[in-house]
Parts: structure tokens; sequence; C-alpha cells
């Protein structure tokens, strides 16, 4: 940690509001006391949280180094939360409201980046800023040099409001309705350390967007998403959102349900509230897995929902706080630094500038300004590059710089002629690389790279994906061009995949007596009409032939998609079974002696392996029956799909069901030898044996999977709308793919003796 | 016990200097003559066999980014990377945790802990006979702004200490006042 950590106090002591200021102060303290052990553990934790000092791999003081798990011997003993240790690396996230930073702010972050991290900063999916392998003792001095610049960290992770994301290109846009910016930021600071958002059971997540059908904002996977609208009042146009609630990703994805078509703009700060209110209230708290606002919303129908929201409006006291800002609002603008201009034909263009204008360059809604995209591979950007841009955003424009969800920044009110002068200087810092926004401007979450629950490394295979698809100029075929991929390293979704035209997340098979990284493939997620549709997964092909996969089915859609048809409409009319037929081909894996690169992950030669699987007898591979059995549910999961597509629900969501069932009596066989065929007696066992001695529970979300199975049992034969036939389908792949874990879990030799 | 500086205090006093983490960074002759990945699976073995004084975590690798880290071997004391800022590849030795006694001490320490590193590099499968490092050919940054601001009185106060440790070098002064403390160190070539 740094020696100077303690002098930024006075340091910056003029430079940071003092409430911000008396908060790290208390941090500070909270650091004090934890190292004197006078907080315990999991308050220490979510305290941590609640400035955005996250966790990171191997922060359990173990580490496999593809021979063995070795204990990584830190030198302090303690702990910064449950099984975490004190001098183990963090990640450090960072809010930024809206994505809008200014120069002052991206010069703070790159030398944050230099002085306490690994010279990276990170965009993530959520328009934050990440930097990784912080100690914890730095992170006051680094978040006092925030405060500086105006940036907080609190509430970035933890029980909390997290950062309240907006369309980039707010203001400048051509199908907005209005700005939503003022908005965005009103709220943030309305609900930062609000009393009311202090007492969730989980994370909440606000979007704001300006029109209904592009992607920018993704509203409809989110908590409290907005989108502008107006209407016509006594003669009036008066300014209000059409309010989404409930949705986010996860294991169990949901999307957004409308709340109301109209909220006018007054009433969005106190509905905020009031739905902040009933969540702290009558969210789950226990069990995190079933925390989010969408289990409330599916709890308790969204009519019961709304009735309980209204019922909380009226009796909240009056705040000024709602309203305030209003008066501010139509002055709201952003100011170009330059006069508007615009490209002359003719102009000498710097080589690859054409090719840059076409797919980083927006036109804006004000004539005579662009808005440039920097395209930013895997969301990362060097110290030196964020001090060139902070040049860049003065000499060019007035310091408006926008993150977004697609991991890139973007520049604002560029005065067109300007253009060709900006694309040299970006290109002198690598900044000007084309084709953001399409299929190669790959996203992706941090995965096996530094996350704790990542399985396999979606860095690795966005990597992969983006070098390999722009070798091949993927996107100049128009159709396919346009297409989003999107990976995550789990189910968690952090990645965004479902929302994806191809998404992939992390999932591990056991073959050939090894542990095998793999990706589920997932079609079918739509980014426009913000997230208008997720993905359902199709299979799981190993991590080594994803790109083959993508060749597969971009090749497919590229030589068979009808005039004008849609990826999505593509896979429809194709089905999900020729989908799967597509991809079977690539599933197999080689024995391990005749190609070992399958039982290593991308970017990391170490083996894939928990430590772990017990090599197969010599006279040749024996394929335990499990395997088959979990392949057959997977299959029988896949065909509920199938049935879902066909208008079946019932009979969909009787193989969903089934498949679970299946699933469990799989586990039971493999332990005991027989299983029973009873359903109710296969959910006992599997309760008493599997669940009660939680053998069967994942690291993260514990028993989640199996009180899915449980319910899913108790509910058989229930009548069923197809959103909850999707959403039954959705659980019993997850449940299966716990099987799968829980399978690899047993199998596991123990943990060779650590160094 | 460590006395910590005054805000924008960079002196450096025999015997109780203020500047820590020192970094230090020995080019590499020829880049053209190695694949910066083969590093990942080298640090990996680092790892494996423990042949460093630090802690070592893990590995990161960034040959994505323009003249960043490179490859990247994270440890507790103390990160090691081939890095490529500026476009020159080099060993880097990013010291992080403090160490006690003098400014000298330090420098040594930095200095000795890139030139092991260089050594084993060199000797390593998949860089052996290709991968050679110019020794005389250093960057010596502290990765502290407070401590050490990139400032004439900082380099008023290093300088001295630099030309003592390595003797006869040509040192120029680098970056510009938003940069770290950087100095480019030129020593005597070796026989």
């Amino acid at each position: 940690m740094k020696s100077s950590n303690s002098q930024w106090k006075s340091a910056l002591a003029d430079r940071i509001p003092s409430q911000l200021a008396a908060e790290l102060d208390v941090f500070d303290n909270e650091i004090a006391l934890k190292k004197q052990g006078k907080i315990e553990d999991r308050i220490f934790a979510e305290t941590r949280l609640r400035r955005g000092a996250y966790g990171q791999r191997y922060d359990n003081g173990q580490r496999n180094d593809g021979t063995a798990t070795r204990t990584l011997s830190y030198p302090s003993s303690n702990t910064k939360g449950p099984n975490t240790m004190w001098d183990a690396p963090g990640m450090q996230r960072i809010k930024i409201p809206f994505g809008g930073l200014n120069a002052a702010q991206l010069e703070t972050l790159a030398d944050l980046a230099e002085e306490y991290s690994d010279n990276i900063a990170h965009i993530t999916t959520r328009q934050d800023v990440q930097l990784h392998y912080i100690h914890i003792e730095d992170t006051p001095a680094l978040m006092r040099r925030l405060a500086a610049v105006g940036i907080t960290t609190r509430e970035a992770c933890g029980n909390s409001v997290r950062n309240v994301t907006a369309c980039p290109i707010a203001g400048v846009c051509h199908t907005q309705t209005f700005d939503v910016t003022p908005y965005a930021d009103a709220i943030t600071w309305f609900l930062l350390g609000h009393p009311d958002t202090q007492a969730f059971g989980r994370k909440f997540k606000i979007a704001f967007s300006g029109c209904r059908d592009e992607a920018c904002a993704l509203v409809r996977l989110h908590d409290f998403g907005a989108i502008a609208v107006t209407r016509e009042i006594d003669g009036h146009t008066k300014r209000g959102f059409e309010l989404w609630v409930g949705g986010g990703l996860g294991p169990v994805p949901q999307q957004a349900r409308l709340y109301d078509e109209f909220v006018p703009e007054e009433e969005i700060l106190p509905i905020a509230q009031a739905i902040a209110r009933v969540f702290a209230r009558l969210g789950e708290k226990k069990n995190r897995n079933t925390a989010r606002l969408k289990f409330l919303i599916s709890k308790l129908g969204i009519d019961e929902f709304k009735r309980l929201v209204k019922a909380e409006r009226e009796i909240l006291p009056h705040d000024s706080r709602w309203t305030d800002y209003l008066k501010d609002v139509p002055h709201y603008k952003e100011e170009p630094l330059k006069a508007p201009s615009l490209l002359q034909i003719g102009t000498v263009k710097p080589a690859g500038f054409d090719a840059w204008y076409e797919t980083n360059v927006y036109r804006q809604r004000q004539q005579g300004y662009a808005t440039v995209t920097i395209a930013l591979p895997l969301g990362d950007i060097t110290a030196l590059q964020l001090r060139k841009l902070a040049d860049l955003a003065r000499q060019y424009v007035k310091e408006t710089v926008r993150s977004t969800v697609e991991q890139n920044l973007v520049l604002r009110w560029v005065s067109e002629s300007d253009l060709p002068a900006l694309y040299i200087e970006l290109k002198s810092v690598a900044l000007a690389g084309p084709l953001a926004g399409t299929i190669v401007d790959v996203s992706s979450c941090p995965g096996t790279d530094t996350c704790k629950l990542g399985i396999a490394s979606s860095r690795g295979l966005a990597g992969e994906l983006r070098t390999r698809l722009a070798a091949k100029n993927a996107e100049s075929d128009e159709a396919i061009g346009r297409l989003r991929i999107k990976v995550s390293g789990c189910f968690n979704s952090c990645g965004q995949h479902h929302v994806a035209d191809l998404g992939f997340y992390g999932v591990s098979r056991n073959k050939n007596n090894y542990t095998v990284p793999h990706f589920q493939v997932l079609l079918g997620g739509e980014w426009q009409h913000n997230a208008g549709a997720y993905g359902l997964a199709i299979g799981a092909v190993p991590s080594k032939r994803i790109p083959e996969t993508v060749d597969r089915i971009t090749g497919r859609y590229r030589d068979e998609r009808q005039p004008g048809e849609s990826f999505q409409a593509f896979i429809k009319r194709i089905g999900k079974a020729e989908c799967k037929k597509m991809i079977e081909e690539f599933t197999a894996v080689p024995p391990h002696d005749d190609d070992p690169s399958f039982y290593s992950d991308w970017g990391d030669p170490r083996e894939f392996t928990l430590g772990d699987i017990g090599v197969g007898e010599c006279a040749g591979e024996v394929v335990n029956p499990i395997d088959f059995e979990l392949v057959a549910c997977e299959r029988e999961a896949f065909e509920a799909q199938l049935e879902l597509e066909r208008g079946n629900i019932e009979k969909a969501s009787r193989m969903a069901y089934e498949s679970m069932l299946h699933g469990a009596q799989a586990l039971i066989r493999f332990k005991f030898l027989i299983a029973p065929e009873d359903p109710d007696r296969i959910v006992d066992d599997f309760r008493a044996q599997f669940c009660d001695t939680e053998i069967f529970f994942d690291p993260f979300v514990r028993d989640k999977f199996a009180r899915d199975f449980f319910r899913a049992h108790e509910e058989a034969g229930k009548r069923r709308t197809a959103e909850e036939a999707h959403q039954l389908i959705e659980q019993a792949q997850l449940f299966i793919e716990a099987c799968y874990s829980c399978h690899a879990r047993m199998t596991a030799v123990p943990a060779k003796a650590t160094a | 016990m460590l006395q910590l500086p005054r805000p924008h205090d960079c002196r450096t006093r025999k015997g109780d200097s203020l500047i820590q983490h020192i970094n230090i960074k020995i080019f590499v002759k020829d880049p053209s003559a190695i694949h910066l990945e083969d590093a990942v699976g080298v640090f990996h073995q680092w790892i494996r066999d423990s042949v460093c004084p630090e802690m070592l975590i893990d590995v990161a690798s960034y040959t994505h980014v323009h003249e960043g880290p490179g490859i990247l071997l994270i440890a507790h004391e103390a990160n090691y990377s081939l890095d490529l800022r500026d476009g020159r590849l080099g060993l880097l030795y990013n010291r992080k945790a403090a160490l006690d006694g003098t400014f000298e001490d330090r420098l040594a320490q930095a200095h000795k802990a890139a030139l092991a590193a260089c050594d084993r590099l060199e000797q390593a499968a998949p860089f052996k006979g290709k991968l050679a490092f110019d020794r005389d050919a250093i960057e010596f940054f502290v990765n502290d702004r407070l401590l050490a601001p990139n400032t004439d009185e900082t380099w008023q106060a290093v300088k001295p200490e630099l030309e003592a440790y390595f003797p006869g070098a040509t040192l120029r002064r680098t970056g510009e006042p938003r940069d770290l403390f950087r100095v480019l160190i030129q020593t005597e070539p070796r026989l």
C-alpha cells in the first residue's frame, strides 16, 4: 500500500465537499477499527462494498496454479470480509452517473490507475469505471482523490442504488423525445445515501432512455427504467416517463414490466422513493437470491405492487428536492466549444478515416456537430490514453465525454470539420480503432481474469473473437456487421449476454475425466428496443470451439437470410432445433492427449481444473452414466423450449419440470446407485441427501437452484402463462447446470498439499 | 518506523529517505525477437515455482491495449511486467510495499530485483537465445505523485542520489508535469 496514503487528507482538505470528506473520515476509521478487530467481517464487507471496494479472485487466499491448489500467504492474517484476506488485491468500482466525465476526472482516473492499480481503467457494461488489484488500505486515499474532482464511489456496490445509467448520446440524439441527462443526474443525487435506500436486501439499478426503440440505455433489464415520453395536456406538451420496473438479468432473467405509461416529470423522484420504500419494506432480506425487486413484483403481482407504491406515494412527506431541479431542466444544455461546421466534400482525409467515420461517428441532431465513439478493446484504456483523451476533450469539445454500456467512451459536440484532425490525434494513441458498435466490438464482463464468481474466461473469449472477426472483416456484410456479441464468465450475466444476438456465458463440463471450460450459447436476444427480448440457451460448446460456432451461425445467417430478415427473425424461422443442430458438431471434446488445448481456457495456460478430476481407467475412458443422464436432462429442457415455441405451454412446463426431476434423480443414482421413480420420493431424497447436506449448494447462490426445483415440484401441473413457462425453462437449465457442478464437486480429488 | 513525508515533500536524505515505490524498467534490446504472449506461461511458471522473493499472485495480459502494461505478474510487494509504455518493451519492477532504509537501499533493491528478473526471463524456455536486455538502458520512476511529483524540486533531490548510484551515467528527466517523476538512465556499457 502507498506510503503517502495518510497525507492525501490534508493535501486535498480544501478540495473535497465537507459532507463527502466526513464520510471518508468515517470510512478511514472503519478500516482502522477493522484492523483492530472491532468490526465483524460481515459488517465490514457490506461497509466497504457500499464504498465500491469489491472482492477479487483469489482473495480467499487459495489459488490453483494448474497443478495444485496453493495457499497465498498474505502477510496479514486479518480479513476484510468472510473468507476474504485483508492484503488480497481487490477491485474498486467507481460510479459515473449517466457516464458523464470531464477532463479533470479523466486525468484523475489516469493517476489512480497508475498509482494504485495496474495502469488500466476498465469501463463496465453499466458505465462505471473499475480499477483492479487495489489494496484495501489504499482505498480512502483513492476515494479522496476522486472526491476532489466530484466523483463518489458511495453505493457503487452492495445492497444499494447502483450507478444510474443513461443513453450516452442523450441530448444529441435524433430519436430522443427529450434529453434525459438532468433527470438521471437528479435521481442519482436524490437517492444517494437517502434513508429510504439503505435497507434493501439487494441492489437496485436505474436507467434512463430518451426513446423506446434504440438500445442505448437497456431500460427493460433494469429495476427502474424510465423512457422519455410527452403528452399533450390542456394544450401544453408535458414531459414524463414511461416507467418500467422489475427487470434484471442474472440466473433468473426477467424483463421489466410496465408500471405506468406516463409518470409526469415532477413525479419521477417521489415514485422512485416510494418504490424504494416498498422494496425496502417487503423485499426479501434473508435470501439474497430472491431479493431483487423482480422477485417481489413476481410475488405480489404488478397490480398489487402498483397499489402499494401508490399508497406509499400518498403518505410520503413532501420533499422540495422532488421538483427543485426542474426549474433548471429547460435551461440544461451542454455547450459546444467550437462553432458548428460541416465536413467538406473533397477534404483530404487521413488514411483509415473513412472506415472510422462509417462506424464511429454519429452526426448529432445539432447540425454541424458529431459524437465520436472511442472503441476500447475489452473496455480497457491506459493512463496515458486517458490523459491524451483529457487533452482532446479540452481541445475539441467542452469536456463532454461519456462512457457507454458497450464499454466504450464518446466525445460529444465535435465540430464536424475537426473530425480529420481529431482522428489523427486519436490515432496517435491508438484510440481511433474503427468498428464501434459492430460484431467486432464484443463486450465482456471481467470473468475469470479478476472476478471471484467467474467460471470461464469471458475476456479471453471476447478478445479472441474480436481478433478473429476483425481479421475476417466480419463487419463487411452489413447484416452480420450489425450483430452484437456479449460474453459473461458465468450465469450472473454481467456481460449482458441475454440481450445479445449471440450471447455466451461460462459453464464447465466433465469430459474424459477432466473439467473442460465451455460456454452456453444463447441466440435471439434483442439489444434494440431497450433490451427488447432475452435469448434462450441452445447448448454448451467447449470454449475453444466458440469461434467456429460463431462462424457457423453467422455464416448460415449470411447465406440463408431472407431480404430484410433480422437475426432474431431468422433464428425464430429456422427454429431452435435447427440452431442446436448447427452447434452440435462443435460440442465434441478430443481426448486430452490428442489436444490438451481444449482443457485450458483462453489466455490462461493453466489446465482448467478444480484441483480435481480423477484419471480414467487405463483400459479406456469410462464414462459414468450420470454424464449421459445429465445430457438427457439438458435435451429435455431444450425440447421444452421447442414446445414453448410451438405454443404448447402446458407441455413445455411439464417437460421443464421433468428435466429437473431427472437431474435430481441422476444425482441420487450417482450417489446411491439406485434412485426412486416416484417424484415425491425423488424430491424427498434429493432434499435430504443433497440439500440438507449442502452438497448441492452453489458457492454463490447457495440453495437457490434447489429451491427452484422444489417450487417446480410443488407447482407441477399448475397452469402457467407463456412467460412463467419461459421462466421455468430458464430455471430448469440452471438447475441442470447446478447438477453438473454438484457432480464435479463430488468427484473432485481433494486439493493437493498446499505450498 | 517509517517517517511519512509532508505533502509534496520529496526530500531525500541519507539514512532517512522519504521516497518509496521506486520503479525500475530495463529495456529489451530487440522486442521483435520474441512473442510477448509467451510471457504469460513463463510468469505462471514463476508462480508455480515461487522463484521471486515476493508473494506472487496472478498473471494479467494487456497486449490488446496500446503501449500498456503488456504482460503483468501481480505480486503482493511488487509487480513485475514486460511493459510496453512509450512503445519501448522492458522489464518493469514496480515496488508497491514500502521499505525501510535509505533511498539508495530502496533503489538498489528495485534495481537488483529487476536485474534478477531479466536474468530469469532470458533463461526461460520460450525466450532463451532470443530475449536480451540492455542492462545499461534503464528507466527510473517513482509511482507516487505525492511523494515525488514531476517537478524541478524532485529532480534536484533525486538527481544526486541517482548519480551516486549510477556513476558516470547520463540522466534525462522525461515526461510532462502530470506524469510520474521519470528519469531515463544510460549507464556506461559494461565490458
